[in-house]
């Protein structure tokens, strides 16, 4: 029996697996959308922007790990999402957008809604395909998850004509994929394995540097092995957390720009780097030709393009950080099978580690007339009882969430890190509440970045995703203004955010549940009452606009040399300095 | 330094722009391009001649084996390689210097393809020596027009049992 294109669209998203699509309808995606509807099996999240679409897919994926799946419309339904394959091709996040576009006859003709689909989102994804004929379109599907789910996952994005998707044909879902010249490696060398273990066996000042790629592969159980048997510290990127429990006594927490103290310090000092799914960013490694001087580097990854495109590697692996772990923990069982000799083995470098810790841990001084926002952060964190899945923003507050929310699992933490996305985190933390509808999901987001896909808060209402949303709300782009503050003679050009929306009104225009906190002695209640409301809540916590986020590596600088405090000089021009907040009567945060 | 690559591709529309927007996404030079099918109509033979260090040509050698539709990289650079390039050019030629057009192309081996009273057009094919060599005579003639293939390259066999005429290298200029 012949079927339309819109009905083989819809029965290969069940082949693979899909239960849920975030999208928004339009004029040439009709067909599609009207299938849709009458299926029970695959549920739609109309969300209220295309952008809100492609976020909450990916933070759907980040939690699952299975790829989230975006249908738009063309023309601006589909520009609209290019933030989101932007963000997911940085961050590997495996992502399948399907775009519709005009018809066959149209493309080329600048019709109506027309856009260049393939063209715009080409240098943004991994793969993406326009279908031409109804024939392809079963196939095209099932390449399209194939591709974003292995290898190095990422979004692919596949542009379906209207005509095709009203066109009728046989419909037979391929049993394999057809490309030949796609063969993501497995494996990994063994010798090159074996070279790794060897030297990590002969290493005094071993350091694991793990990034997102160990979340990817599913790695947390070979990591925490490697690194138990071997007695070798971790430190992860902003990418990598969770991956490693940030509770456990190895764990260093974050590295690099705003990474603790003894992890940069470790990476700088350490005779063998282990890199583990992680690419050397200028966010972790600071300035390169200092960056990490003493080490030899193994360098685990399944992409041969993250391997040696900005720092040498004198072991590189290229293989699925899993299986060659895997590999290499065996022959390191096979090498020294004593967890007693190595603990003896490896106290000095511990130690080391520890006194760095000690000498200069995370601080802050928490008053009773400001709130910090780390204060915050570490309250939800005691509150939540270490176990919610975090989506955060873009800034300072990502920052403070990192430095100071210690994730025990992987999947655990969704955020934006590569392509730093403001407006990520609300969308992000949708799509995981929907994945996980009994699981506690909170966002920790900002003014500036909250109202970017402020939105989409009418989804969390519509679909009572019972999302904690805790606003750190200081009235300026927090991070910008630390950078003027710092480089720029505290010029606030465009940092201050001036007037604010009241976000406990907003809060109650979506009928949601809005609190607030201006006091610190207030901010226990108000975390307390947000977490235990079953419904999706909006907590508009007034934090420090004035707070800067310590440990830095200003941009370009060495990873050993971070400033740890506000200079001097900022100081002095911040004496005296009051700041007043009139958020009720419409005013943001300035200094008198 | 300089490295031909050759780029087996699908032969489907839009894998030319992902190869090419690699290059540009990332700030590499293409000096030139070349594109047609092979034997197999399902498949393309993209060349490049470009310009890096070796990190950089590391990176363009995996950044292009990542691309989906691409079966094939292949730097001909450090292996034994034949290379070509198909150049027309539109020389002036006043009465005097008709004599020495001629000469010239026939000295290279190249071809008057076409002529009007005040210019001839040459075609030559050889490897990168050979066309500049000639370019170089014909500079002083006047050249008014030149249009080039790019630069298409093929590997030796290296089980052949006779070796295959090389270009004449006292054309060197």
């Amino acid at each position: 029996m012949k079927i339309t294109g819109a009905e083989i669209f819809c029965e290969s998203l069940r082949r693979e697996g899909v239960k849920t699509i975030f999208g928004l309808p339009g004029g040439v995606v009709l067909k599609i959308f009207d299938v849709l509807c009458q299926r029970k099996d695959l549920q739609l999240i109309l969300t209220r922007h295309e952008q809100g679409a492609a976020h909450m897919a990916e933070g759907y994926a980040k939690a699952t790990g299975k790829a989230g799946v975006v249908l738009v419309t063309s023309g601006p339904g589909m520009t609209n999402i290019v933030t989101g394959l932007a963000d997911a091709y940085m961050d590997s996040v495996p992502l399948v957008a399907f775009t519709v576009q005009v018809s066959t006859d149209l493309i080329g003709n600048d019709a109506f809604q027309e856009a260049d689909n393939v063209g715009i989102s080409r240098p943004c994804t991994k793969h993406n395909v326009l279908v031409k004929d109804v024939n392809d379109l079963a196939q095209a599907v099932k390449e399209a998850f194939y591709i974003a789910s292995s290898g190095r996952p990422g979004p692919v994005l596949v542009d379906i004509p209207k005509d095709v998707s009203t066109a009728k044909t046989e419909f037979k879902y391929p049993d394999k994929v057809n490309l030949r010249g796609y063969s993501p490696l497995t494996g990994g060398d063994k010798s090159q394995i074996k070279q790794a273990a060897e030297a990590i066996m002969a290493a005094k000042r071993p350091i694991l540097y793990v990034g997102g790629g160990a979340v990817f592969a599913d790695a947390a159980v070979e990591v925490r092995e490697l690194a138990e048997i071997t007695q070798i510290p971790v430190t992860m990127t902003l990418m990598g957390l969770g991956t490693f429990p940030g509770t456990h006594e190895l764990s260093l927490g974050m590295l690099g720009m705003h990474g603790g103290y003894w992890s940069n310090m470790a990476m700088h000092e350490s005779d063998l780097l282990i890199a583990v799914g992680a690419r050397f960013d200028d966010r972790v490694t600071g300035k390169l030709s200092e960056f990490c001087p003493r080490a030899r580097v193994i360098h685990i990854d399944i992409d041969p393009t993250s391997i040696r495109k900005t720092f040498h590697a004198h072991i590189p692996i290229v293989g699925d950080v899993k299986s060659v772990l895997r590999q290499m923990n065996v022959m390191l069982h096979s090498l020294d099978g004593n967890p007693t000799a190595m603990k003896a083995r490896r106290a000095p470098w511990l130690k080391q580690i520890d006194a760095w810790k000690s000498a200069h841990p995370l601080s802050y001084k928490q008053d009773d007339k400001i709130i910090k926002p780390q204060y915050v952060v570490e309250k939800l964190y005691e509150l939540t009882k270490h176990e919610a899945i975090v989506a955060t923003d873009v800034g300072q507050h990502q920052m403070f969430a990192a430095q100071y929310f210690k994730g025990k699992k992987p999947r655990t933490w969704l955020t934006s890190g590569g392509l730093g996305t403001m407006g990520f985190g609300f969308p992000a933390a949708i799509g995981a509440q929907v994945a996980y509808p009994n699981r506690q999901v909170v966002c920790i987001t900002s003014e500036g970045s909250f109202q970017m896909n402020l939105q989409e808060l009418v989804v969390a209402a519509e679909h009572k995703l019972p999302v904690k949303i805790v606003l750190l709300n200081n009235g300026v782009h927090g991070m910008v203004r630390q950078w003027q503050d710092l480089f720029y003679e505290s010029r606030y050009s465009a940092s201050i955010l001036g007037k604010m929306p009241d976000f406990v009104k907003l809060a109650d225009a979506y009928g949601i549940k809005g609190l607030r906190a201006l006091k610190p002695g207030e901010v226990d209640g108000v975390l307390k009452e947000g977490l235990k409301h079953k419904g999706p809540v909006l907590m508009d916590i007034h934090t420090d606009p004035f707070e800067n986020c310590y440990p830095m590596i200003p941009a370009g600088g060495a990873q050993h040399e971070m400033m740890l405090e506000d200079p001097p000089e900022l100081k002095l021009t911040r004496k005296g300095g009051v700041h007043k907040r009139k958020v009720d009567e419409g005013e943001g945060v300035l200094p008198a | 330094m300089e490295h031909i690559i050759s780029v087996l591709v699908e032969n489907k529309f839009g894998v030319l722009a992902r190869v090419a927007g690699l290059f540009s996404a990332r700030g590499y030079n293409i000096e030139s391009l070349s594109v047609a099918p092979t034997l197999d109509p399902t498949t393309s033979m993209i060349t490049i001649v470009t310009i890096g260090d070796d990190r950089i040509i590391e990176q363009i050698m995996k950044q292009l084996n990542k691309v989906v539709e691409v079966l094939s990289v292949i730097d001909h650079t450090e292996t034994d390689f034949l290379d070509r390039e198909t150049v027309l050019i539109k020389v002036n030629t006043k009465p005097e210097h008709r004599d020495e057009a001629i000469r010239i192309a026939e000295i290279f081996r190249a071809k008057i393809v076409d002529s009007s009273p005040t210019t001839y057009t040459i075609e030559i094919t050889g490897d990168v020596d050979k066309v500049e060599a000639m370019i170089g005579m014909l500079k002083p003639l006047g050249i008014k027009d030149l249009i080039r293939t790019g630069r298409i390259a093929i590997a030796r066999e290296t089980t052949r049992t006779a070796s295959p005429r090389r270009e004449p290298a006292l054309l060197k200029s």
